[in-house]
């Protein structure tokens, strides 16, 4: 049989499989069937692609043989040490570990783009230019999604920003853009490895310098920009190579990945380049308005048994929470309000975690149904009817000040109406501010008390209050 | 007899425009507890470049485009396994409050 054949036949099933996998992927009840249908999709390509040997041999590549060993152990490697990361990362990790990921697929697509570029293997202005747009996105996908990694894995805590910043940065990518026409115009692909090799550093420069002023509250939509990126490029990859697999693969994600990022800025009300070049994100002490009123302090257990005697109590988890890795503690007590016949309904912001459902992963890593966790625009109106509201680990998505306070760097975003509960429990570690820096009014409003104390130990002893309750009558 | 087929010009231009629509309409209708997940598996999608940097090794010819092609599969195929298995860690937890287990 030709060996095209089974190749063309299985880049079709993968690029079905691909589609129907991610179709199921978009609702809770299927989600986990389908990525087990994309899986296969690309089980059956990988495997088929290795065919491309008898072409190789067909061609008389005297390397054919070598090519096949190499590949056999780059793809073993690769799987291997990606699997074992993939199994061992914590939840709370994930945007980092998704980011380094999707930053080898850029790179994949780049080094694709170098062997052709360096082979003089495209010709044809198309196919050329193609080319380089390709390796320019999956160079910058690549260098910046591991500076995006390194600042969300706490390895690069500065955020290098200079004067004239975007200057030098426009300057690098007008470089780097010049080399690439310069190839593809004068010298018709068949350019110096030099001028190559300068190329793919420029890209990679502008990678990191776009990357690195960014502050890592922005991060999840800067990952979200690259994994589109990484589709794009790979897509355009597929042109070059005339595989229909990564042309179909690529662009899906590409536009799927782009209307995410859009998604996510638009939760945080602020456009995709406002993120990029504006200097938000970043905490600035500047911000110390002043506020009326006091902090107020509450015990753990007379919190909890105000709870228990309520008749509904909304939960407003944050990544602190997670920090403290007291979600399954906080179930716990959940569970043990429902019994005591309280209605209870967690309430997550769409920027809540690291990225935007983060929330969810971590929650429901807890055992928490996601049948009682309602995004924002669900369930801000039941605030109202709410006896309790719990704030645990959040900040600045219960901002009142997003509201009202017009010199807030928070001013415009939608937060949960957690203020208009009867009463407000804020269970926090100390007296410090949010991600963005800012003073929250609502710590300081009369229907609130403050919880101090680790989020873990605090569920702990709100657990026992309940306990030592029932265990009275 | 090949049945290599040549995608050029429009023919690639019709692929690429069905795919963007068919990723924005997957996208588009997905409630916001899905987006981490979601973008976890769009992630695992594009690991199928995979694909291409192994039909770039096996065409290599020259050591340099050796060492650029296995690099490229190394990075491919971490793409792929990677996104794979924090998808599925993910999705594996999404469950619903019923008591029909038993």
């Amino acid at each position: 049989m030709n060996p095209n054949l089974i190749i063309d036949a299985s880049y079709f099933a993968a690029a079905f499989l691909f589609i129907y996998g991610l179709k199921r992927m978009s609702s809770p009840v299927t989600a986990r069937s389908g990525i087990v249908v994309a899986g296969w999709g690309m089980a059956v390509a990988t495997l088929a692609s290795f065919l491309y040997y008898f072409g190789a041999t067909k061609a008389g590549n005297p390397q054919a043989t070598v090519n096949l060993i190499l590949a056999a152990v780059a793809l073993v490697l690769g799987l291997g040490w990606a699997w074992r990361s993939g199994k061992k990362v914590a939840m709370t990790a994930m945007p980092q570990m998704v980011a380094i990921y999707n930053g080898l697929g850029g790179g994949a697509a780049a080094l694709i783009a170098a062997v052709e570029l360096l082979g003089a293997k495209a010709d044809g202005y198309v196919e050329l230019v193609v080319t380089f747009v390709g390796a320019l996105i999956g160079s910058i996908s690549f260098s910046g999604s591991v500076i995006a990694w390194a600042k969300l894995d706490g390895r690069i805590n500065k955020t290098w920003r200079v004067k004239g910043q975007q200057l030098i940065n426009g300057t690098v990518m007008l470089i780097t853009v010049v080399i690439g026409a310069y190839i593809v115009g004068v010298a018709h692909g068949n350019a110096p490895p030099l001028l190559v090799i300068a190329f793919f550093v420029g890209a990679l420069t502008f990678g990191v310098l776009m990357t690195m002023p960014i502050g890592g509250a922005d991060m999840p939509v800067v990952i979200s920009l690259y994994n589109a990126f990484t589709g794009l490029a790979v897509g355009m990859e597929g042109f070059v190579l005339q595989n229909p697999a990564l042309m179909i693969a690529g662009m899906v994600v590409g536009s799927a990945g782009t209307l995410l990022t859009l998604l996510m800025a638009k939760a945080m009300n602020r456009s995709v380049s406002n993120v990029i070049f504006s200097n938000f994100g970043v905490s600035g002490d500047e911000q110390q308005g002043e506020i009326k009123g006091s902090q107020k302090p509450a015990d753990a257990g007379d919190a909890a048994i105000n709870m228990r005697y309520a008749s509904k109590v909304i939960i407003a988890p944050g990544y602190g929470l997670a920090v403290a890795q007291a979600q399954h503690k906080l179930y716990e007590f959940v569970k043990l309000l429902q019994e005591a016949g309280v209605e209870v309904k967690f309430a997550i912001h769409p920027v809540a975690g690291r990225m935007p459902g983060h929330m969810n992963v971590l929650l429901a890593e807890a055992g928490v149904p996601y049948d009682l966790i309602f995004d924002m625009e669900d369930i801000n109106g039941e605030f109202k009817e709410a006896d309790v509201a719990v704030v645990i680990g959040a900040n600045d998505t219960v901002n009142p000040a997003a509201r009202t306070n017009k010199s807030s760097p928070i001013y415009g975003m939608p937060i949960l109406n957690v203020d208009q509960a009867k009463q407000v429990y804020v269970v926090k570690r100390g007296q410090g501010k949010g991600y963005s820096g800012v003073e929250n009014e609502l710590f300081f409003a009369d229907n609130t008390n403050l919880v101090y104390g680790d989020a873990q130990k605090v569920m702990v002893s709100m657990i026992q209050a309940i306990k030592s309750l029932e265990g009275g009558h | 007899m090949d049945v290599t087929t040549s995608i050029t010009g429009f023919v690639a231009l019709y692929i690429f425009m069905l795919a963007a629509f068919t990723g924005y309409e997957i996208i588009g209708r997905v409630p916001a507890i899905l987006h981490t997940p979601l973008m976890s598996g769009s992630n695992f999608v594009h690991g199928i470049v995979v694909v291409g940097a192994i039909f770039a090794l096996m065409n290599a010819t020259t050591v340099l485009e050796q060492v650029i092609g296995f690099i490229g599969v190394l990075f491919g195929a971490a793409n792929a396994a990677g996104g794979y298995v924090v998808t599925e860690r993910m999705l594996e937890m999404f469950k619903p409050s019923d008591k029909k287990k038993a």
